[in-house]
C-alpha cells in the first residue's frame, strides 16, 4: 500500500510544473521540496535518533552563505561550491556534534538553540564577511539551474535521491542501530554499540543534509541573510517534522507543505505570520502530537479493517517498518 | 583604564543576566520545564515598563513584574500543566507562546526601539579617583546582589523554599508528604516570569527595548544556566558574570566575532562536566 | 585462571560509599550467585562488572586482562553479556530483530549503512537459533509490545546470549514472574551451556540456591561471605544480615 502511495505521490511531482497555472505556484512547490529537504535533516536527528535540535537552521543558513560568498565574492564555479559547501556543512556539524552531543534530551534542545543563534549571530555581525542584515545576492550565472522549472527539477530530483538513501538507511544496520540508541541506549550499549560514536555519526549526516538543503535555498531564493537560520526558521523545521509526523520518511515533507502553504497564505493577509505560527505550534502540541501522517494512516487503516470486516473477511495486521 | 570600565560594565550587565537566567533556571530546576518564553517575557517587562514610565520608575518596574507574573500563572495553568511529563511537549509550547509574546509586541509597540532615562535618582556618576561609574549601573549590580540573596534566603531558609527544594529532590515523595506541588510549580512560574519581566524593566535604560531583544537575551540566558548548572543558583550567578565579561570583553575587542566567543566557556566547560560547573549530574 | 576476578573494588558517590573494598574470584563455567538484602550493592557490582560505572578503586580483571578502564560497549567484544532487572527491549520491534540487533552488536557489520538488516541471512539463522534456545521461535515475528511478561523476560535473557558471551551477568531474571512463568526460565537457566560462566543476582530463593555453586553474600557494600552454597547458608552472618533488615 505504501508503495502505491510513493508511486503515485511521485507521479503528481513529476507533472506538477505543467499542472499549476503559473511559475510563481512552482516556485511555492520548490520552497516545499526544499524546506522538505530541511525538515527531513531535522526529523534525521529528532526522529530517528531522538534528539531534538532548536538551531539546525544554523546548517541551512551556514552551508547557504558559505555558497554565496564562494559564489559572489571568490567566483568559484556553482558546482565547485557546492561541493566545498557540503565539506563546510560536514565540518561545522563535526565541530558542533562535539559539543552538542555531551548533552542530552533538555539540554540538548537548550545548546543547540544556543548554537544556532551563535551561527546567527556571526552572520549578523561579521558585516565585512556576511553583509550583516543586508544579506547577499547571488548573481544569476551562479545558479545550478535558470527557470524555475528547471529549479523544481532540481530540487525534486536531491529530495528524492536523499529519501531514497534515508530509506535505505534506515533499514540497514546502522539505521537500526541508531532507532535502538534511542530507544534503548543502556542496552545498546551493553551490547557492544558506541552509542555517542552512532549519535555523532548521525549528527553529522543531519548536518550534511541540512547544508544540501542551504544550497537549495540559496537557488531558488536567489539571496540568503540571517533571517534564513533564525530561532525562527527552526522552529519552523521543527514544527515540519511533528506536524508531519516524527520519525517518518515523508512526514517532514507533509509537514513541509503544511508550513509553507500556510505561511504564503497567510502572509498575503497579515504581518502576524509569528503569532499564527505559535498559534499552529500550540494547535499540533495539545490536539495531534503524533503528526499528520501517522493520524492519517490510522484513519486509512481503520477504513481498511472496517471495509474488508464489512465483506466478511478478517484482515490480519501486519506490522510494517514505519515510512 | 579600558580594563576597568570593562570589567564595570561586564558587572552590569552580568546583573541583568542573572536576574533573567535565575527565573529560568529555578523553573527549569523544579519543574525541569526549559521555559523558552522567558526570552519574550523580558522583553515584554520592558515594554511595559516603558508604558508605565508616568507612574514613576520603580512603580512601572513592579507594574511589569506584577504583569509578567501573572502571564507566567497563566502560560503554567493553561498549557504546560496540561501537558505534564511530556517534557518536549511542554517546551516546543513554550516556544510557540514566544513567538506569540514577540509578535503581540510587536503589533502593540511598534518597529521603533523604545529608549528610556533612568530615574533621576540614579542618574549621573560617582567618581572614585579618575573613574567615574555610572550610579544607574551600580544600581543594577546592587539590585542584583540583593536579588541573588532574596533567593538564597527564600530557597534556603523560608518554608516555601523548603518546599521547593523537597519537590526538586523528589517530587512524588513530597506530593506524598503533603507538599501541594501543583501550586508550588505556579508559584515558581510566577516567580521566574516576574524577575524576567523585572529584568527587561530595569534593562531598559541601558538596553532599550526593541523587537529582537528576546531572541538576542534568550540564548545567553540559556549559555548561563548551561555554563553554571541547571538548577543551581549560585551557578547562575557565576555563569551570568562569566558571560557576562565574555560577552562585553567580545563586544568591545572583537565585536565581528563576539558570539563566536561566547561558544568558548561552553565548549570548555561541557567538555570537562557536562552538568556544567555546579550542577547535578542528570538532566 | 579465573572467568573474572574482582579485586579491591570500591565505589561512592560523593560521600555516599557504596561498595567497600569487595574481592572475589569466579572460576569458568562457575554458577555464581549474589545474594545479599536491598541496598546492599548488588546491581551496582553488576554495573561496575558491566562498564556501567567507573570503579573508585580497585580493578576488574577478565580471563586475566584489566577492563577496568574499558567503557562498557567494548566489554561486550570482551565477551560480558547481560540482562537487566528492568527490561530493556525494543517493544516496537519484533522479537527476531530485537535478536538480530542483539547479535550485530560485536560485528563491523553493525556500521554497515546499506543493505537492510533483514537481507542478511546468516545473521537471520542464527538468530533463529537464539530464539530456539529461549523456545520463543514460535512467534519470532510478532512484535515485542504483544508478548506476554514471561517471554519478554526470556527475550531479555536471549539478547545476552546473542552477544555469544563468555560471561553472563543475570540481573533478576525471575523478577515478577507468575509461578509457571518462573519454572519455563528456571529450565532455561539450566540449559545454558556448561562453559557460560554465570553470575546472577536473584531474590526467589528456591530457584537461586538451586541453581548456585557458590554463593557471594553482600552486606551494606561489603562482602560479608563467600562460599560454596552450604558454606553460605549455614554461616551464622547470613542469616544475620537478612534479619537485620
Amino acid at each position: 500500500m505504501t508503495k502505491a502511495f510513493t508511486l503515485v505521490a511521485l507521479a503528481i511531482a513529476l507533472v506538477l510544473p505543467a499542472i499549476l497555472p503559473g511559475e510563481f505556484y512552482t516556485g511555492i512547490a520548490t520552497q516545499v521540496l526544499v524546506f522538505g529537504l530541511f525538515a527531513t535533516s531535522v526529523n534525521i536527528l529528532a526522529g530517528l535518533g531522538g534528539m531534538v535540535s532548536l538551531g539546525h537552521a544554523g546548517f541551512l543558513g551556514a552551508a547557504a552563505y558559505c555558497y554565496a560568498i564562494l559564489v559572489a565574492t571568490y567566483g568559484v564555479g556553482s558546482i565547485a561550491a557546492a561541493f566545498l559547501t557540503l565539506l563546510f556543512g560536514a565540518g561545522i556539524a563535526a565541530l558542533f556534534g562535539l559539543v552538542a552531543l555531551r548533552t542530552r534530551g533538555l539540554s540538548f534542545l537548550m545548546i543547540t538553540l544556543a548554537l544556532g543563534q551563535i551561527v546567527w549571530g556571526v552572520a549578523f555581525r561579521y558585516t565585512s564577511l556576511t553583509n550583516g542584515d543586508n544579506g547577499i545576492n547571488l548573481p544569476a550565472e551562479a545558479l545550478l539551474a535558470s527557470t524555475p522549472t528547471a529549479r523544481y527539477y532540481l530540487c525534486l530530483a536531491v529530495l528524492v535521491i536523499v529519501l531514497a538513501c534515508l530509506f535505505v538507511f534506515m533499514a540497514s544496520p546502522l539505521g537500526v542501530s541508531l532507532k535502538g540508541v534511542r530507544d534503548q541506549p543502556r542496552r545498546m550499549s551493553t551490547l557492544g554499540y558506541n552509542t555517542w560514536a552512532i549519535r555523532y555519526v548521525a549528527y553529522i549526516i543531519s548536518g550534511v543534509v541540512a547544508a544540501l538543503a542551504g544550497i537549495l535555498y540559496v537557488q531558488i531564493f536567489q539571496f540568503i541573510s540571517p533571517h534564513a537560520m533564525s530561532l525562527t526558521a527552526s522552529s519552523e523545521g521543527v514544527l515540519m517534522v511533528i506536524s508531519g509526523g516524527i520519525g517518518t520518511l515523508f512526514g517532514p515533507v507533509l509537514g513541509a507543505g503544511i508550513v509553507v502553504l500556510l505561511k504564503n497564505v497567510a502572509s498575503a493577509y497579515t504581518d502576524r505570520w509569528p503569532t499564527l505560527l505559535g498559534l499552529i505550534f500550540l494547535f499540533i502540541i495539545l490536539v495531534m502530537p503524533d503528526g499528520l501522517l501517522p493520524g492519517l494512516r490510522r484513519m486509512v487503516r481503520r477504513a481498511i479493517t472496517a471495509f474488508s470486516s464489512y465483506r466478511g473477511r478478517s484482515y490480519s495486521n501486519t506490522s510494517q517498518e514505519a515510512h | 583604564m579600558f580594563w576597568i570600565t570593562g570589567f564595570f560594565n561586564s558587572f552590569a550587565f552580568a546583573a541583568i543576566l542573572f536576574v533573567l537566567a535565575a527565573g529560568f533556571s529555578l523553573i527549569f530546576g523544579l519543574m525541569r520545564v526549559a521555559n523558552l518564553t522567558h526570552g519574550a517575557v523580558f522583553m515584554l517587562g520592558g515594554y511595559i515598563a516603558t508604558s508605565a514610565m508616568q507612574f514613576g520608575f520603580f512603580t512601572a518596574v513592579l507594574i511589569a513584574a506584577i504583569a509578567c507574573a501573572a502571564l507566567g500563572g497563566v502560560i503554567q495553568h493553561l498549557l504546560v500543566r496540561r501537558l505534564a511529563g511530556k517534557e518536549l511537549a511542554q517546551v516546543l509550547a513554550t516556544l510557540g507562546m514566544s513567538f506569540i509574546i514577540a509578535d503581540q509586541c510587536l503589533l502593540l509597540w511598534g518597529g521603533d526601539p523604545i529608549g528610556v532615562s533612568a530615574p533621576h535618582l540614579l542618574q549621573g556618576a560617582t567618581r572614585i579617583g579618575s573613574f567615574a561609574f555610572p550610579i544607574y549601573r551600580l544600581f543594577l549590580i546592587g539590585a542584583a546582589a540583593a536579588i541573588a540573596v532574596g533567593l538564597w534566603l527564600m530557597v534556603e531558609r523560608t518554608t516555601l523554599g523548603a518546599r521547593i527544594r523537597a519537590a526538586v529532590d523528589d517530587r512524588e515523595m513530597a506530593r506524598a508528604v503533603g507538599i501541594p506541588v501543583t501550586w508550588l510549580f505556579t508559584t515558581v512560574f510566577c516567580l521566574g516570569s516576574a524577575l524576567a519581566g523585572a529584568g527587561g524593566a530595569i534593562a531598559a535604560p541601558i538596553m532599550s527595548v526593541y523587537p529582537g531583544l528576546d531572541i538576542e537575551m534568550l540564548p545567553l540566558a540559556l549559555l548561563v544556566v548551561i555554563l553554571g548548572g541547571i538548577g543551581s543558583l549560585p551557578g547562575s550567578l557565576i555563569g551570568s558574570i562569566v558571560i557576562g565579561i565574555i560577552y562585553t570583553f567580545g563586544q568591545m575587542l572583537l565585536p565581528d566575532l563576539s558570539y563566536v566567543i561566547l561558544f568558548l566557556p561552553m565548549v570548555v566547560v561541557l567538555a570537562v562536566r557536562p552538568e556544567g560547573l555546579l550542577g547535578r549530574v542528570s538532566a | 585462571m579465573s572467568a573474572l576476578e574482582v579485586v579491591d573494588l570500591a565505589k561512592s558517590f560523593g560521600g555516599l560509599h557504596v561498595i567497600h573494598g569487595i574481592s572475589f574470584a569466579v572460576m569458568p563455567g562457575e554458577r555464581r550467585l549474589i545474594l545479599g538484602p536491598n541496598g546492599a550493592g548488588k546491581t551496582t557490582l553488576f554495573n561496575l562488572i558491566a562498564g556501567d560505572l567507573n570503579p573508585s578503586a580497585g580493578k576488574i580483571v577478565l580471563a586475566g586482562e584489566d577492563i577496568s578502564s574499558l567503557p562498557s560497549h567494548r566489554r561486550a567484544a570482551c565477551g560480558i553479556g547481560r540482562t537487566f532487572q528492568i527490561l530493556t527491549l525494543f517493544a516496537n520491534e519484533t522479537l527476531i530483530r530485537n535478536v538480530m540487533l542483539a547479535a550485530l552488536g560485536r560485528s563491523p557489520s553493525r556500521w554497515r549503512p546499506y543493505r537492510s538488516m533483514e537481507a542478511d541471512g546468516e545473521l537471520r539463522d542464527f538468530a533463529m537459533t537464539i530464539l530456539k534456545k529461549v523456545h520463543l521461535d514460535h512467534i519470532s515475528k510478532r512484535q515485542v509490545s504483544e508478548t506476554s511478561y514471561g517471554e519478554r523476560r526470556r527475550l531479555e535473557i536471549a539478547m545476552a546470549l546473542a552477544q555469544k558471551p563468555s560471561l553472563l551477568l543475570l540481573d533478576e531474571p525471575l523478577a515478577g514472574l507468575s509461578r509457571e512463568e518462573r519454572k519455563s526460565v528456571e529450565s532455561l537457566l539450566n540449559e545454558l551451556p556448561r562453559e557460560l560462566t554465570i553470575l546472577m543476582i536473584e531474590h526467589d530463593m528456591d530457584v537461586a540456591l538451586a541453581f548456585a555453586e557458590r554463593i557471594a553474600l553482600l552486606h551494606n557494600g561489603k562482602l560479608l561471605v563467600d562460599g560454596t552454597r552450604d558454606e553460605v547458608i549455614s554461616d551464622r552472618r547470613t542469616r544475620e544480615a537478612y534479619l537485620a533488615q
